[in-house]
């Protein structure tokens, strides 16, 4: 593979790069046009008359689609669902890693095997339980049942058996409980992987859309997934305004992306090889 | 300082506060602590794992076998008739569930190939030395960032039959500009498996990239000291190179499109008629909006016995032959 790369290899990753980028930059043209260009046919594409008529819409005008509340509900939930599973999956993770119990065999399986389950099994029971506890409609369905999922365990599991184990002998050596050494000692040096589940864990919870429609009912407390589902159904004819709504959902991803996405590529394409 | 067991910060709500552990003086047991202290790193985990994975995994089961109506006070004991009904023709739910085991398979049929194939032209082509190969990969890799619902609501648009742009693409460079994308058939399939490629290639193609750095770079200069074409080297190094790579990709393909709910929820609604209703739409419809969670739940297990066999099938069809 150490041909040179020709006027042909180029073109491809220059047709590759439109196909890829093009739709999104068309929905991001079509958010500022007018409702009667976006039906125009034949379609424009540069809008001829630039408007942010669409973004008032979706901000101010519709008191039934508070779709600035949905983007606060999604920021709240993925943020707390985020710092949550970075929590509980560190320490469980390094438990497995690094320390001799009864049952470690046992219970590291346990959770490895629901790798393979599919999620949609979980669907109505947790529904039920989620009832059982008063969450439903409110935003603990969106941040808590999500963070049980083994990927994160045995995602910070593998990253602490790769770490030395030097600098946790020599805190152990100097007094530190194993808690201090776990919190001073451990987990600055984990941070590549902290940022890289942190940062999965928002997008997978960001991103969700199965289980907030069907666990969150009051309009207000909708995510934007949720939220920009009901706009396409009340905006059936308003392109602008659902596309507007669409790059409103987009964008935080797409800028979180473009500053860690090191940290996402090799997060996913780690849990392809060692999977 | 204390070198007894601590206490971890937040303890999950639901955890139980093990007996913390006074009988070790630390640095004698094992490498940290107490004996107890595993547990405590364990527990708020364990008992989030707990509630929201093995419980509702019993509890499904449970669920199944009893015509659960979540909005009914009785909710009486059927035994298996939730899933002798869904193999009965002339059940209720019989034409619904299998039309939609029907239009999921289909689903799968037509896009894991694509999804399998094309990623790996495309980390093939990445693999490449060349200036800016992390930026395109980069690039590739955006569309999976987003969720179905920005995905759908983009598509369902730019798929638009009247205004959409893909028929304003096609008519502006002289070909028909009035196809049904959305509404008529196979064009929703091909559209709904054309998004999906769109949308999760670069996933793949990220996993094969990983892959293929690991195939040693000496096995290629030696091929091509002997002569070996580009052809050559795909069949006889690249692919069996990939192949524990090859089995998760296919393996967690076929998951995925089997999942397939969103992208038929926002861009054909199903339609036309309910050619593009998955599973999971007839599942979620059956479960959690009608909340008839008994034949709903009965429905996800025979639904995940099917895919537990896929899956058990094909890593024993791609496994290493000896």
């Amino acid at each position: 593979m150490r041909r040179r790369n020709g006027p042909l290899f180029w073109a491809t990753l220059a047709i590759l790069t439109v196909v890829f980028v093009g739709p999104l930059l068309l929905i991001l043209l079509t958010s500022f046009k007018t409702q009667s260009e976006a039906r125009s046919v034949p379609p424009t594409w540069i809008p001829q008359e630039w408007t942010l008529r669409a973004y008032d819409v979706l901000f101010f005008q519709d008191a039934a689609s508070p779709v600035l509340r949905w983007f606060a509900n999604s920021m709240v939930a993925a943020t707390l669902h985020s710092a949550l599973v970075v929590t509980v999956c560190s320490m469980a993770g390094y438990a497995l890693a690094r320390m001799e119990f009864r049952f470690k065999k046992a219970i590291f399986a346990g959770i490895i095997m629901t790798l393979f389950v599919p999620g949609f099994i979980f669907l109505m029971p947790n529904f039920l339980i989620l009832d059982q506890l008063g969450w439903l409609d409110t935003i603990w369905a969106l941040v808590v049942p999500g963070a049980a999922g083994a990927f994160g365990v045995f995602f910070m599991r593998q990253f602490f058996i790769g770490l030395p184990k030097e600098l946790e002998e020599s805190a152990r050596l100097d007094g530190a409980s194993p808690f201090r050494t776990f919190r001073s000692v451990v987990l600055p040096n984990a941070r590549p992987a902290l940022v890289t589940l942190a940062v999965l864990s928002f997008l997978a919870n960001w991103n969700d859309f199965i289980w907030p429609i069907y666990v969150l009912f009051s309009p207000e407390r909708l995510t934007l997934p949720a939220g920009l589902s009901r706009l396409q159904g009340a905006y059936t004819i308003d392109y602008p305004v659902v596309m507007a709504g669409a790059m409103l959902a987009a964008i935080p991803v797409l800028l979180i992306y473009s500053f860690v996405q090191r940290y996402v590529i090799e997060g996913v394409a780690s849990s392809g090889v060692k999977g | 300082m204390a070198v007894t067991t601590t206490q971890p910060p937040r303890p999950a709500s639901g955890a139980e506060p093990a007996p913390g552990g006074r009988r070790s003086r630390g640095r004698t047991s094992g490498i940290h602590g107490s004996r107890w202290t595993p547990y405590l790193f364990l527990a708020p985990f364990l008992a989030l794992f707990t509630v929201f994975v093995l419980v509702p995994g019993v509890l499904g089961v449970w669920i199944s076998l009893h015509s659960w109506d979540f909005l009914l006070p009785n909710k009486p004991f059927v035994g298996g008739q939730n899933y002798v009904d869904l193999f009965d023709s002339s059940s209720v739910q019989f034409e619904s569930f299998w039309n939609g085991m029907k239009a999921t398979a289909f689903f799968v049929l037509i896009s894991v190939p694509f999804l399998v194939v094309l990623p790996l032209l495309l980390a093939i082509l990445l693999n490449r030395r060349f200036p800016g190969r992390t930026f395109f990969r980069a690039i590739f890799f955006a569309p999976f960032v987003l969720g179905v619902a920005v995905i759908g609501l983009m598509w369902a648009y730019l798929l638009d039959p009247s205004f959409g742009l893909v028929n304003g693409l096609l008519g502006a460079v002289g070909l028909p500009d009035d196809t049904a994308w959305t509404t008529s058939q196979p064009y929703a399939w091909i559209s709904l498996a054309g998004v999906t490629i769109w949308w999760t290639m670069g996933f793949n193609a990220v996993i094969y990239l990983a892959g293929l750095g690991d195939i040693p770079p000496d096995h290629y200069e030696a091929a091509e000291l002997d002569g070996a074409s580009a052809w050559q080297q795909l069949r006889y190094i690249t692919i069996p190179g990939l192949r524990p790579v090859l089995i998760f990709v296919v393996i967690t393909t076929i998951l995925a499109s089997a999942n397939m709910f969103g992208q038929s929820y926002l861009i054909t609604q199903g339609g036309p008629g309910d050619t593009t209703r998955t599973a999971i739409m007839v599942i979620t419809d059956l479960g959690l909006s009608q909340y008839r969670m008994g034949e709903a739940s009965a429905m996800s297990y025979v639904l995940a016995v099917f895919l537990s066999l896929i899956a058990l099938v094909n890593f024993w069809a791609l496994r290493e032959k000896k």
